[in-house]
């Protein structure tokens, strides 16, 4: 029956709503136990689930939350005080309440779990086990004041504004008798903000029951509304026969009014005597089922809690996102019309596309507003989180908030709510100490958490700091070079900055212990893969006994944003500029100075940094630009989380605002693209994938960056650690190798530009005559078939600003291998010795001595 | 006794004949500057701007294992909806819209290639040709396997 699954997805959304609430309301109320509203909102809610659960059969849920309810009444009334236990228990309870639900979700029906066990906790609970209660009760008895009190139970009454006319009030109150007495059932708000829903509803529409037995209060007690229907906002200054529930604006009540207008439209009225029986002075109204909420409004802003409820509306999703992209329709279309009134003389076209553009801005910027919400609404979890986490961790942990209204796009949120929820379960596990460690560093005994969120140059910073042990570099280099990511020779070269990032690392744990919270090294690596997924970086800072830090930036806005256009194979892409880091263009003596190569790959030296380049005319295999030594070579410097590389395209167009749409279906698979736009004049091109292109390429990490530039400059090769070798063959069997570190690069020439001069073999490199040496003169050979290929292999060597070519016949390989010199007597003088590399003799080459041979 | 009829917007690839339910073409429009996609599957020509949506243009030739037509001449689209992506087929030439007798519905003959009979739903047999039905789920589902040329799977 669509009636029945309606009511049920209903009540299933605003339930997880109240849950979400009553985490909240139970936390704050650890701290102000007697905080006397938060303890009936609590109780209220409660209430309805029991209420509502019953109505739609749901015993076992109705089971559970009766019994909460009943330790709720007590606290409620002072007779007991909360304490941690209770609490605990009342978490405990809001958790099954939740699961139960889930199930009803995904099944429609309860399930066969029993929560016997917590029935009984919250029943021992409830009589008051714990020995505080009776103290506390006498002291946080029911203040004197009978209205307060009667305020704290569940009121029943007309939830009616008498801030307005006369005449209106008692229009509401007759529909709302209208709808009592015509329907079968009557409707309540559950939250504030389904009562302003509803009240767009034509009074006598069919509204949905939530009572459990509301067939059995079919028809209200008369009488009751009759004292109601006299009442209007003069009767009610001075009415005192008024049931005091049905606020009226005297002196003395005034000041609970927003209470009893919560209590209203949070009620649902449930006759059972049982929960009812023992508030004092509650007059035969309060059996009234609560009456229809249409016209009712929340007087003063109602409940502190939901003050913002007025005025907002509840709109799917959905109709945000299409609104989202018509807009972003919007944009294009201004765009290209932008481009035409460029082109155009006429003064009221380009006056009126100004003004459209002006327009289009606006909207955009409201429409992406629509989709902004707090980052509270992913916070709001974790004091719950880290409650429960540091209870049963043994420490004590404080979470302090920083920035909870900074807004956020829906999508960013829920991207990184599983993220910081892992973060936050760290810093409780491992970062924050116990408290004795804590206080031999002599540091508080709780340990604080902070949350802290702003904006920040078009990109929201989103912090998660501890005042804990901080994260131990040396630990963390050892562990890696344990589970053999890297050697202990990078270990050593590695920053501190770049040794932390290691924890990144899928794997990665330096956790003393595995528990099942963390330290199973499996989470960190997904949080960053989840932050970047949405276009975010991940960074970590931290100070040994002090602290650690991390902070993820996420671009603000996801559809559309700036990028540089530039061109390459005739085609034009975009780069979205929260990547870019800055333009280099080289020409002439700066483009043959400024490449160099490591390894056959090309890097640009930046400001000392070695930059590794990629073209993106070879990326994409569309031809462009080739590097030829002579033209002028653009280089886009570009971020890809740590790494930095230069993109080399061929000619950098202008930047733009785009629209990002997603790759096609069939597109998805390809990790250069991150998606496609349509330009200024209609033509499609493609968003470059910042990331997917430098892992395309080949680009390695951080540390190996490193090793290189380090390799480079030293040189030398003495150590017995592990080396890079080039492993050559001259074209027969014989092996010879050479450190990588002292090849300045490597090329191909063709055969015939070898020329002579001087009785040596040369060819014009880069403007200069370089000396070729064939080692095969040097070396003889051993294949009796030499065919001269039409290419050579070049291994260039420099030494003392003269440089020098080796021809080999093929480089075989390149090995990183400790290196193990035979030497023996008579040894070849170009021969440093000999080692075994992959299994096989090679003779390693005495590049020095070579070099001799040709200068 | 009333056959069921359907109708089938038809085109040509090269010298095959072929039909898609009329309800699943969205529309048919003549040549499209294309933006090609680099290192994109061959059959994947490059993406439209169909009234501001991106739409993915897949030669129908080049899918069904025909040669490549020749450089002046230019495909039509006919597009179809794939959810809420809209892709288009690059075919040679569109034929009519024509209604077709269930009856003369057959499986796919065996004078079909067999890469192509994997994406024909069946023929109809015209008085004087073939009609081959294509199948556009099985088609726009194979499309999937394209989208790396690794022949990972695209997610």
């Amino acid at each position: 029956m669509e009636m029945a699954d309606d009511i049920v997805k209903e009540f299933l959304v605003e339930s997880y709503e109240n849950l979400d609430q009553l985490d909240r309301d139970l936390m704050a109320l650890e701290e102000t136990p007697d905080d006397r509203e938060r303890l009936s909102s609590v109780f209220r809610t409660i209430h309805t689930i029991k209420g509502t659960s019953g109505f739609l059969a749901y015993p076992t849920l109705e089971h559970v939350a009766h019994v909460g309810e009943n330790l709720l009444v007590k606290l409620r009334d002072g007779v007991l005080r909360l304490n941690a236990v209770m609490t605990s228990g009342l978490l405990e309870m809001v958790d099954a309440v939740r699961s139960i639900l889930g199930r009803i979700d995904s099944t429609g029906a309860e399930g066969e779990e029993n929560y016997e066990e917590l029935v009984a906790k919250l029943e021992r609970l409830k009589s008051g086990e714990t020995s505080e209660s009776q103290a506390a009760a006498s002291a946080t008895a029911a203040p004197s004041s009978p209205i307060v009190k009667q305020l704290a139970t569940p009121a029943a009454s007309v939830p009616v504004d008498f801030g307005k006319p006369v005449d209106q009030v008692e229009i509401e109150v007759e529909q709302v008798i209208r709808e009592l007495s015509g329907e079968v059932t009557a409707a309540v708000s559950v939250s504030n903000a389904s009562a302003q829903k509803r009240r767009g509803r034509p009074p006598g529409s069919k509204s949905k029951s939530r009572h459990s037995d509301a067939p059995k209060q079919n028809t209200p007690d008369p009488s009751a509304f009759a004292d109601i229907t006299v009442l209007n906002a003069e009767a009610a200054t001075s009415s005192a026969s008024a049931p005091p529930p049905v606020k009226t604006p005297t002196q003395g009540l005034t000041p609970v009014l927003p209470e009893a207008a919560a209590a209203e439209t949070h009620d649902n009225n449930n006759a059972d005597p049982v929960t009812h029986s023992e508030s004092p002075g509650i007059n035969p109204i309060k059996q009234q089922k609560k009456p229809a909420a249409d016209g009712s409004q929340n007087a003063d802003g109602g409940d502190r809690n939901n003050s913002a409820a007025d005025s907002t509306v509840r709109i799917d999703v959905n109709v945000l996102d299409r609104l989202m992209n018509l807009v972003g329709e919007l944009v294009l279309a201004r765009n290209q019309i932008m481009q035409f009134s460029q082109s155009v003389e006429d003064a009221g076209l380009v006056a009126a596309s100004q003004r459209l553009n002006l327009i289009t801005t606006e909207l955009q910027e409201g429409v992406m507003k629509t989709r902004m919400q707090p980052i509270r609404n992913a916070w709001s979890k974790l004091p719950r989180v880290v409650r429960d986490l540091s209870i049963s961790c043994g420490k004590q942990v404080q979470v302090e908030m920083e920035g909870a209204e900074t807004e956020l796009d829906k999508t960013i949120l829920e991207a990184i709510r599983d993220p910081l929820t892992h973060i936050v379960r760290n810093s409780v596990d491992h970062g924050i100490e116990p408290a004795d460690v804590r206080i031999k560093a002599g540091k508080p005994v709780q340990g604080t958490l902070w949350l802290r969120a702003y904006h920040e140059g078009g990109q929201v910073n989103i912090e998660i700091a501890d005042d804990g042990a901080g994260i131990g570099v040396d630990r963390v280099r050892a562990k890696a070079v344990e589970k053999g990511m890297i050697t202990s020779e990078q270990a050593a070269a590695m920053s501190d900055r770049e040794a932390i990032q290691m924890i990144l690392l899928p794997g990665f744990s330096t956790a003393a212990k595995v528990t099942n919270v963390s330290g199973r090294g499996v989470g960190m690596d997904v949080v960053k893969t989840n932050v970047e997924k949405i276009g975010g970086t991940l960074e970590i800072h931290s100070v040994v006994g002090k602290g650690t830090m991390l902070r993820i930036k996420i671009p603000l806005t996801l559809a559309i944003i700036p990028a540089l256009i530039v061109t390459t194979g005739g085609d034009r892409y975009a780069i979205p500029q929260v990547s870019l880091l800055e333009l280099v263009r080289l020409e002439g003596e700066q483009v043959r100075k400024g490449i160099e190569y490591v390894h056959g790959a090309p890097v640009y030296r930046l400001r000392g940094k070695l930059l590794p380049l990629v073209y993106l005319g070879q990326a994409l295999n569309t031809g462009g630009h080739a590097f030829d030594g002579n033209d002028a070579v653009n280089i886009v410097v570009l971020r890809a989380n740590d790494r930095q590389y230069g993109l080399v395209v061929d000619k950098v167009n202008d930047t733009a605002e785009i629209v990002v749409k997603p790759l096609s279906r069939q597109l998805k698979g390809l990790n250069e693209f991150a998606g496609t736009t349509i330009m200024g004049d209609g033509t499609v091109a493609l968003i470059l994938d910042v990331m997917g292109l430098a892992v395309a390429a080949g680009l390695t990490a951080d540390i190996k960056d490193q090793q290189h530039a380090h390799a480079n400059t030293s040189g030398s090769n003495a150590d017995a650690q592990a080396q890079s070798f080039l492993v050559v063959d001259l074209g027969d069997t014989r092996r010879f190798a050479l450190p990588t570190s002292m090849v300045a690069r490597l090329e191909k020439v063709p055969t015939s530009s070898l020329e002579l001069t001087n009785g040596r073999e040369v060819i014009q490199y880069r403007g200069e005559l370089l000396p070729i040496v064939r080692l095969t003169n040097i070396f003889g050979s051993l294949s009796h078939s030499i065919k001269e290929s039409d290419e050579l292999q070049i291994i260039v060597y420099s030494e003392d600003q003269r440089s020098c070519g080796f021809a080999v016949n093929r480089i075989v390989d390149i090995v990183q291998t400790e290196l193990r010199l035979h030497t023996t007597a008579g040894e070849h003088e170009n021969l440093l010795g000999t080692a075994v590399i992959q299994q096989r003799v090679t003779d390693v080459l005495n590049l020095k001595n070579l070099a001799l041979q040709g200068a | 006794m009333s056959n069921s009829k359907h109708q089938f917007c038809t085109f040509y690839v090269d010298d095959l004949f072929l039909g898609i339910n009329v309800q699943q073409v969205q529309e048919v429009i003549r040549y499209q500057e294309m933006t090609r996609v680099p290192l994109a599957p061959k059959a994947i020509r490059g993406l439209i701007n169909l009234r501001g949506q991106i739409v993915t243009a897949i030669d129908m030739r080049c899918w069904l294992g025909m040669p490549t037509r020749a450089a002046d001449a230019l495909p039509m689209n006919v597009i179809v909806r794939d959810g809420s992506n809209a892709v288009s087929l690059l075919v040679d030439r569109i034929g009519d819209v024509i209604e077709v007798d269930d009856e003369l519905f057959e499986a796919p003959p065996n004078t079909v290639k067999a890469n192509v009979r994997g994406l024909i739903q069946g023929a109809y047999k015209l008085s004087d040709r073939l009609l081959l039905l294509l199948d556009t789920n099985r088609a726009l589902a194979e499309c999937d396997s394209f989208a790396s040329p690794n022949g990972k799977i695209a997610s």
